[in-house]
């Protein structure tokens, strides 16, 4: 990464106390204390952190970074040691000069238990190995082994757990504890209380991370139940976190249920498109459909977490109607046509369009780099330019007011009035002077933004590209299909000028392709400009064009972004 | 190399005798048992654990046993399953079992009768039955689809029944 100054590097936390400890025989050090997961105050550095800094895996099931520690389900207990102490409180020393170790004479729990100097942690001893054993064979006493028809399976910590550390059958004969299955837990989720394992993530989430304190435990013993609130849906805008942290089947989506098994499900790392907050996402495709978003830990973004506004906006990208050929007008009839003879023609047309008479409209829906072409575009025929805002109320975690992706890329390429939105009158006004002749818009109905029918029908030359037909895409006399983000690759920049790529999921249906591409080939013929040939080649060209993004490279972008000042 | 053709000798120039001996085997074998069958009016009976066509079978109550938990479309090595889970509002005719296939094809053009599909099912809902002979006028015709799958494939006289087991287990308790 560049060392410009443009790049904020994250606050360096003031240095803390290191100690020293051993993980199974190896020497690590961490610091004393670490910041709380939720509250972000420094806390005491626990052993299954020293564990997991130099990468030793302890199984757990309610511990999680990012919740607090309840320390319930005992599935993380190690055996450790402490260096004995004189009466002189002085450590006391082997023959060779080691501090001596007293091992402790019982467990604890890696999770919930802070390190202190000198201490040795033991994650693979038969003692262990035989606690782990005797935890699952608990956990599965009344478990009703659903696997065949339970959506977590294949990323179930207790199928997973099982097969590492648990026995091979069960000693279990008596009839096991039934409990209400396919409970409706509100609009987004459904509870199977057989299959929990009453680790409390979904209620400590819903309570200290929402700040919504809809579930509980009901009942006492094998007769623990999660449950709702009574009379009170579990509905609010993060409920299907919980779906993700719960580590069996207990808690599973109303959306994504019996939908694909998550073992033929690709994963391509994306971005959310429904806020200016722009969660990292694991997109989750099967042959060319896609099945379900999950949040994607980036925490400098949304931790691990997102909305279930977010989450379920993606049937859009399979909506039947998609725009799948391109299309010609001239006068009343449209007629299907091809890149390949489209492209020349439209080419063609542009280029006779005389400097001044032009305007474009490009969505911050698009990506920087669409919309940095659209400015080039713009430039060359110094047209007015402008996106459209799109608002929408706020929350208090990670749902932003400004409801469009990619704003501040809209900003930084150019292409967006300040404020956004300000110079759509003055392009309506333009047409209705006669002044503008020429429109290209991407991906907006401008007709619900002040520019209507009766205004476009008086230009000249119409080109809209677009992801679904809408009032715009009908008058156009060229409709370019474009895709959905799923579909191609690029980057945004979030609310908070976070620079962040996504990958390609599935191929686009039909003629549908980037808008990258097809501007790429529109640019030279019409501005004498070519653009690099590859989309990293074309971003970085774009940073060493503007000036927010100086310095920073596709690269670097790495998976989690980079932040610039905005 | 050169070999020497032996010059017969006159018993031999006769034929006679080897023509004898002709018959005597065609005549011994006239009276023995026949072993040729008249397929295909006559249907060779496959032994016990042959790998046939699979095929889907239904339980004693007539729920279709398959859940479609997909692990046999996961290992069927030529791809020939192709599973439609039922989408999240699951298959209300299946009870507590909550689940079933919404379709169910296997391509017999690609099958290659392992039998993995079998082995791995957790539900004993596919079997490879004694169908050896498969043969259609269209690719079409081989495409066994869910209904076709378990019209060939009958019923299981399942032992255990685990679903029925669970579902009467949950009642006694109140459920
Ligand atoms: S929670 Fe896990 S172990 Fe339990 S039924 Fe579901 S997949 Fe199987
Ligand atoms: S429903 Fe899931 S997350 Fe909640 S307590 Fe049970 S197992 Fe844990
Ligand atoms: S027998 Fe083998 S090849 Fe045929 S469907 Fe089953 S798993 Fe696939
Ligand atoms: S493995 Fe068995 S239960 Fe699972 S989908 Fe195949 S046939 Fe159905
Ligand atoms: S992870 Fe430590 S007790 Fe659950």
């Amino acid at each position: 990464m560049s060392t410009n100054a443009k790049i904020e590097t994250p606050p360096t936390p003031a240095p803390v106390e290191k100690i020293k400890v051993k993980v199974d025989g190896r020497e690590v050090e961490v610091p004393k204390t670490m910041p709380d997961g939720v509250t972000g105050k420094p806390v005491p550095t626990t052993m299954i952190q020293a564990c997991h800094a130099i990468k030793v895996e302890v199984p757990h099931y309610c511990y999680h970074p990012r919740l607090p520690v309840a320390g319930n389900c005992r599935m993380c207990l190690v055996e450790f040691g402490t260096p004995a102490m004189g009466p002189d409180r002085k450590p006391i020393l082997n023959p060779d000069g080691t501090a001596k170790i007293l091992k402790s004479p019982r467990p604890a729990i890696a999770c919930a238990t802070p390190i202190s100097p000198g201490m040795e942690i033991y994650t693979n001893t038969p003692n262990v190995r035989f606690m782990r054993e005797g935890i699952l064979e608990f956990l599965l006493i009344n478990h009703p082994l659903d696997c065949p028809i339970c959506d977590q399976a294949g990323e179930c910590k207790l199928q997973e757990y099982s097969v590492d550390h648990g026995q091979t059958s069960s000693r279990f004969a008596e009839i096991k504890v039934h409990k209400p299955k396919r409970v409706d837990l509100g609009p987004r989720i459904i509870l199977d209380d057989e299959r929990c394992i009453l680790c409390t993530r979904c209620i400590r989430f819903t309570r200290d991370v929402v700040g919504d304190d809809a579930l509980g435990i009901v009942n006492r013993g094998s007769y623990n139940t999660i449950t709702a609130y009574p009379g009170k849906p579990f509905d609010n805008n993060y409920s299907l976190n919980t779906v993700d942290l719960c580590p069996v089947g207990a808690l599973t989506s109303k959306d994504f249920r019996f939908q694909m098994r998550v073992w033929f499900l690709k994963e391509t790392k994306s971005l959310c498109t429904s806020c200016g907050t722009g969660c990292n996402v694991v997109v989750g495709s099967r042959e060319d459909r896609m099945f379900r978003y999950k949040p994607r830990e980036n925490d400098s973004v949304n931790a691990t977490w997102m909305c279930d506004h977010g989450r379920l906006n993606y049937r859009w990208i399979h909506n039947p109607e998609r725009l799948v050929q391109v299309t010609v007008r001239n006068g009343a009839a449209a007629t299907v046509s091809d890149w390949k003879s489209a492209m020349p023609q439209l080419a063609a047309r542009l280029k006779s369009a005389a400097p001044g008479t032009v305007a474009v409209i490009g969505s911050a829906r698009q990506t920087t780099e669409e919309l940095f072409l659209l400015a080039k575009l713009a430039r060359h025929f110094q047209a007015v330019t402008d996106s459209v805002p799109r608002t929408g109320p706020a929350d208090h975690l990670l749902l932003n007011a400004d409801r469009n992706p990619n704003s501040t890329g809209a900003v930084f390429t150019g292409l967006a009035a300040t404020p956004m939105g300000s110079n759509l009158g003055k392009i309506a006004e333009g047409i209705r002077s006669g002044r503008i002749k020429t429109l290209i818009v991407f991906g907006e109905d401008v007709t619900r933004h002040g520019i209507g029918a009766d205004l476009l029908a008086r230009l000249d030359l119409l080109v809209a590209s677009d992801i679904l037909p809408n009032a715009t895409t009908k008058l156009a006399h060229f409709v370019l299909p474009g895709c959905a983000h799923v579909e191609k690759r690029g980057t945004f920049v979030n609310v908070k000028g976070h620079v962040q790529k996504f990958m390609k999921a599935i191929e686009p249906k039909g003629d549908a392709r980037a808008e990258v591409e097809f501007l790429k080939e529109l640019l030279p013929t019409v501005t004498g400009w070519t653009a690099p040939r590859s989309l990293e080649g074309l971003f970085n060209q774009m940073a060493g064009e503007i000036p927010a993004l100086q310095g920073v490279t596709w690269a670097a972008l790495g998976d989690t972004g980079v932040r610039v000042q905005i | 190399m050169i070999v020497n053709r032996k010059k017969l000798n006159f018993l031999e120039r006769l034929y006679v005798p080897a023509v004898i001996g002709g018959f005597k085997i065609t005549i011994r074998h006239f009276f023995k048992k026949k072993v040729t069958m008249q397929y295909p009016e006559e249907k060779w009976v496959v032994p016990e654990g042959y790998r046939g066509a699979p095929y889907l079978v239904k339980d004693q109550q007539g729920r279709t046993k398959c859940v479609s938990c997909q692990l046999c479309e996961f290992v069927c090595p030529p791809k020939a399953i192709q599973i439609t889970p039922p989408g999240p509002g699951g298959l209300p005719e299946a009870g507590n079992v909550e689940k079933g296939p919404r379709e169910f094809e296997i391509n017999m053009l690609r099958c290659i009768f392992c039998g993995l599909c079998q082995e791995v099912c957790p539900e004993e809902a596919i079997f490879l039955m004694k169908d050896y002979s498969l043969n259609g006028k269209s690719r079409e015709e081989l495409i066994h689809n869910k209904e076709k799958l378990l019209a060939m494939g009958g019923v299981h006289n399942d032992k255990i029944q685990k679903w029925k087991t669970k579902a009467d287990e949950a009642r006694q308790q109140g459920l």
